[in-house]
C-alpha cells in the first residue's frame, strides 16, 4: 500500500540532509511501527509524506497504491487516502470543529467524485463516532483544538481519522502528552479502525503505545535511515536496553 | 498663500455647485453648518486625522468618475422582512420604496419635512455633528449638514419589529450624493437600521442617532461593491442611561471609504459596540475613524475592526477612547487587526486612549499578520483544498467582528456575502 524507496530529504532552507535513503513498505491490513531516538528523522518522514512545506526531496520515491505521493498537493494526498495524526495538532480559532470536519469530509468526497454527505447524515455519523472517543457535543462545537487539553487534541485527531476513513494512517507520536487513560482511549479508537484494507504507520519513542496498538512490524530508525526491522519483540528490546545496543550492532 | 487661505479658497471652489436647500425650521441649522465649514476649510493631507487617507478625491470639485459594477448577485437583505427605502444616486426612488409608515415610528424624507413650518428634528439636525467637531474637526460632516439634499427622519416611540432598510443604488458614473439622516429613539424604543449599496460615484452620508434611556439601536450595513466609488460617512450618536447602540459595517471594494463613528455615552450603564469587516483587493483604501467618549458611570464600549487586504490594498484604523473624569467603572475595549494576504498591502493603525477617571478597564490591541501557514497545512492535510482552506481561515479572522451582529439571521447574510467575495477574489 505505502511504498517508500530510497527516500532522501533535506531541509529546504539549509543544506542539511535529514532522510538519507529510507526504504519501507506498509501492506494493507498491517500495523508498522517506527521507533528511534530524537532527531532520527521520524517526524520528518511523516511531514514529507503528507506534503508539508519546508522539505526538499532530493531522491527516491513514495507512493500510495501506486500513486506518486510526492507529486501531489497535501489535499490531494488526503483525498488519495493518506492521513497524518499530528504530534502537535494545530489550534484554529474561529473555525468550528464540526464545520472543519464536514468541510474536510465533503472536500475529499468531492475530490474522489463521490456524493457529498448531507448535514443530517454527517451529524448522525459524527455523533456516533465522537461518542466512542468520549468527545462531547461541546468539543464538537468549539473552534478546532482551541482550549483542548493534550488528550482532547489527540482524541480529536482520531475522530478526524474515523470520519475521513483513510487507507493509510500515519500516527506521529500520538502517545506524547497522554496519560495512561487517555492513551487507552486513543488506542481503542485506533484499534477500532484496524481493517484489512487499511495500513498504519505508528511513530513513537516508547514501547508502551505498542502495548495497546499491537504492531505487526517494528522498524528502528536512526540518523535518517531504517537500521533494523523485526517483529513486536524489537520494541520490547528497545524498552529494556534503549537504542544504544541496536545502534552499536548495526554500526 | 498660507495654509488657511488655501483651505478656504479650495472650499469656495468645492461648494460652488452646491446650494443650501430652503427650509423654515432647519434654516438655522443649515446656516450654522455653513459657518462651521467655512471656519474649518477642507482637510489637508498633513492634518493629524488625514495623514493616512488622502482627502484629494473628496476635496475635488467634481466627483471622480466611478464605473458601475454589476455584482451579479441579489441585494444582501432581500430575504429580510423589512421596510424598504431606496435612493438612486442620492435621489429618492418612490416607486422602489415602500410606504413610509410603520407602527411605533414616524418616518419622513428630509426634503419633504423641510417644507413644514416646524418639526421635531429641528433640535436634532446637525446637533450631534456640531458637538462632534470638537476636539477633532470633521469638515465633510459640516459640509453634509449644510448641503444634504435629502435623507430620512425617523422617530421611534416603541419597539419596531421590522428593520428599516435603506438601499443606495448607483446608476450614474459621475453622481455626487449627499444624504443626511436623523434617527431619534425615545425612551425604551428599539430599531434595527439596515443599509446597503454603493450609493454614488462619490457619497457623503451622515447619520445622527439619538438613543434615549433604555432604548436600543441596531445597525447593520454593507457598503457596495463598485470598485471606483468613493464614500465618506459619519455616524454621530448620543447614548442615554442603559441604552444600547450596536453598529456593524461590511465593506467590500471601493477606491476610498472613510467611515467615521463618533459616539458619546452620556447616561450610566450604556453599551456601545461598533464593528467593521472590510475586504479589499487592489485599488482599495478603507479608513475607520472612531471616537468614543465615556461621560457617564459604568458604560461599556467595544470597537472591533478587521481588514483583509490584498494586491496593494490599504487599511486604516484610527480609534480613540476618551474617558472623562467622572466616567468611573468604564469598560473600554478596542481591537484592530489586518490580515495581509500579500506583501504589497498595508495596514496603518493609530489606537488612542485618553483616560481621566481612575477606576476604569480599558484595553486595546492592533496586529497585522499573514495567513497562519501551520493552520493552512493542517486544513489541507485533511483534504480541504488550499483556496477553500484560505477562505475558512479568512472568515475565521473576520468572525470576531461579524459576531458583533446580534441577529443570527443578519450575521448569516453577512457571512454569505463574505464567502461569495472571497471565492471571487482568490489569487
Amino acid at each position: 500500500m505505502l511504498e517508500i524507496k530510497n527516500l532522501q530529504v533535506s531541509l529546504a532552507e539549509e543544506d542539511k540532509e535529514i532522510l538519507k535513503g529510507v526504504n519501507l513498505t506498509v501492506e494493507a491490513g498491517k500495523v508498522h511501527a517506527i521507533m528511534g531516538p530524537n532527531g532520527s528523522g521520524k517526524s520528518t518522514l511523516s511531514y514529507v509524506l503528507s506534503g508539508k512545506d519546508g522539505y526538499e526531496v532530493t531522491g527516491g520515491s513514495a507512493s500510495l497504491d501506486g500513486e506518486d505521493l510526492l507529486e501531489l498537493e497535501p489535499e490531494e494526498r488526503a483525498a488519495a487516502g493518506l492521513f497524518l495524526a499530528f504530534q502537535y495538532p494545530v489550534e484554529i480559532p474561529g473555525v468550528g470543529n464540526m464545520t472543519f470536519l464536514r468541510t474536510a469530509v465533503n472536500a475529499q468526497r468531492k475530490a474522489r467524485g463521490e456524493e457529498e454527505m448531507s448535514a443530517a447524515e454527517f451529524l448522525k455519523v459524527v455523533r456516533e463516532r465522537a461518542k466512542t472517543l468520549k468527545i462531547d457535543a461541546d468539543m464538537l462545537k468549539r473552534p478546532v483544538n482551541v482550549g483542548f487539553s493534550g488528550g482532547e487534541k489527540k482524541r480529536n485527531e482520531i475522530l478526524q481519522m474515523a470520519m475521513l476513513e483513510p487507507k493509510m494512517c500515519i500516527l506521529d507520536e500520538t502517545d506524547s502528552g497522554l496519560d495512561v487513560d487517555a492513551m487507552k482511549l486513543v488506542s481503542e479508537g485506533v484499534n477500532a479502525l484496524r481493517d484489512e484494507g487499511r495500513g498504519f504507520l505508528v511513530i513513537t519513542h516508547y514501547q508502551r503505545l505498542l502495548d495497546h496498538i499491537k504492531p505487526d512490524v517494528v522498524h528502528i530508525m536512526a540518523n535518517g535511515r531504517i537500521v533494523k526491522t523485526g517483529g513486536p519483540e524489537l520494541a520490547l528490546e528497545v524498552e529494556q536496553n534503549g537504542y544504544a545496543d541496536i545502534l552499536a550492532e548495526v554500526a | 498663500m498660507g495654509i488657511a487661505e488655501t483651505r478656504i479658497s479650495q472650499l469656495q471652489d468645492r461648494v460652488v455647485g452646491l446650494s443650501v436647500p430652503a427650509s423654515a425650521w432647519n434654516a438655522e441649522n443649515r446656516t450654522a453648518a455653513v459657518e462651521r465649514l467655512q471656519s474649518m476649510g477642507l482637510p489637508a493631507p498633513r492634518d493629524e486625522y488625514w495623514r493616512f487617507t488622502d482627502p484629494k478625491s473628496l476635496n475635488a470639485i467634481e466627483a471622480p468618475k466611478a464605473a458601475l459594477f454589476d455584482p451579479k448577485e441579489t441585494d444582501v437583505f432581500d430575504t429580510v422582512d423589512r421596510l424598504e427605502i431606496v435612493f438612486v444616486d442620492g435621489v429618492f426612488d418612490a416607486v422602489a420604496s415602500d410606504d413610509l409608515s410603520g407602527s411605533n415610528m414616524t418616518i419622513e424624507r428630509l426634503s419633504d419635512a423641510e417644507g413644514h413650518d416646524s418639526h421635531w428634528a429641528a433640535d436634532c439636525y446637525g446637533a450631534l455633528e456640531a458637538i462632534g467637531q470638537t476636539p477633532v474637526q470633521r469638515p465633510f460632516a459640516a459640509l453634509n449638514t449644510a448641503y444634504a439634499t435629502d435623507g430620512v427622519l425617523i422617530r421611534v416611540t416603541g419597539k419596531v419589529e421590522k428593520p428599516v432598510n435603506i438601499t443606495y443604488r448607483h446608476a450614474n458614473d459621475t453622481s455626487d450624493a449627499i444624504l443626511h439622516h436623523v434617527i431619534k429613539l425615545e425612551e425604551g424604543a428599539e430599531l434595527t437600521l439596515l443599509e446597503n449599496g454603493p450609493a454614488a460615484a462619490r457619497f457623503n452620508k451622515s447619520c445622527e442617532v439619538f438613543v434615549a434611556d433604555r432604548a436600543a439601536f441596531h445597525h447593520v450595513r454593507t457598503q457596495g461593491r463598485d470598485h471606483e466609488r468613493r464614500a465618506v460617512t459619519y455616524i454621530f450618536a448620543d447614548l442615554g442611561t442603559e441604552s444600547v447602540f450596536k453598529s456593524f459595517t461590511l465593506t467590500a471594494n471601493g477606491a476610498l471609504t472613510r467611515n467615521e463613528c463618533v459616539l458619546r455615552l452620556n447616561g450610566d450603564d450604556a453599551t456601545a459596540h461598533v464593528a467593521g469587516a472590510s475586504v479589499g483587493d487592489g485599488d482599495f483604501h478603507h479608513d475607520d475613524t472612531v471616537f468614543i467618549t465615556h461621560d457617564a458611570v459604568g458604560c461599556e464600549s467595544r470597537q472591533v475592526f478587521k481588514k483583509v487586504l490584498r494586491n496593494g490594498a490599504t487599511g486604516v484604523f484610527q480609534g480613540k477612547i476618551l474617558v472623562k473624569p467622572d466616567a468611573q467603572k468604564t469598560d473600554g475595549y478596542q481591537i484592530s487587526q489586518s490580515l495581509l494576504l500579500d506583501a504589497d498591502s498595508q495596514f496603518l493603525a493609530k489606537p488612542e486612549l485618553e483616560i481621566y477617571a481612575d477606576d476604569v478597564a480599558c484595553s486595546h490591541g492592533s496586529t497585522s499578520g499573514a495567513i497562519d501557514e501551520e493552520a493552512l497545512f493542517y486544513l489541507c492535510s485533511r483534504g480541504v483544498p488550499k483556496d477553500q482552506a484560505t477562505d475558512l481561515l479568512t472568515l475565521a479572522f473576520l468572525a470576531e467582528a461579524v459576531d458583533e451582529i446580534e441577529s443570527d439571521t443578519l450575521s448569516d447574510l453577512i457571512v454569505e456575502k463574505l464567502e461569495g467575495w472571497l471565492e471571487r477574489h482568490r489569487p
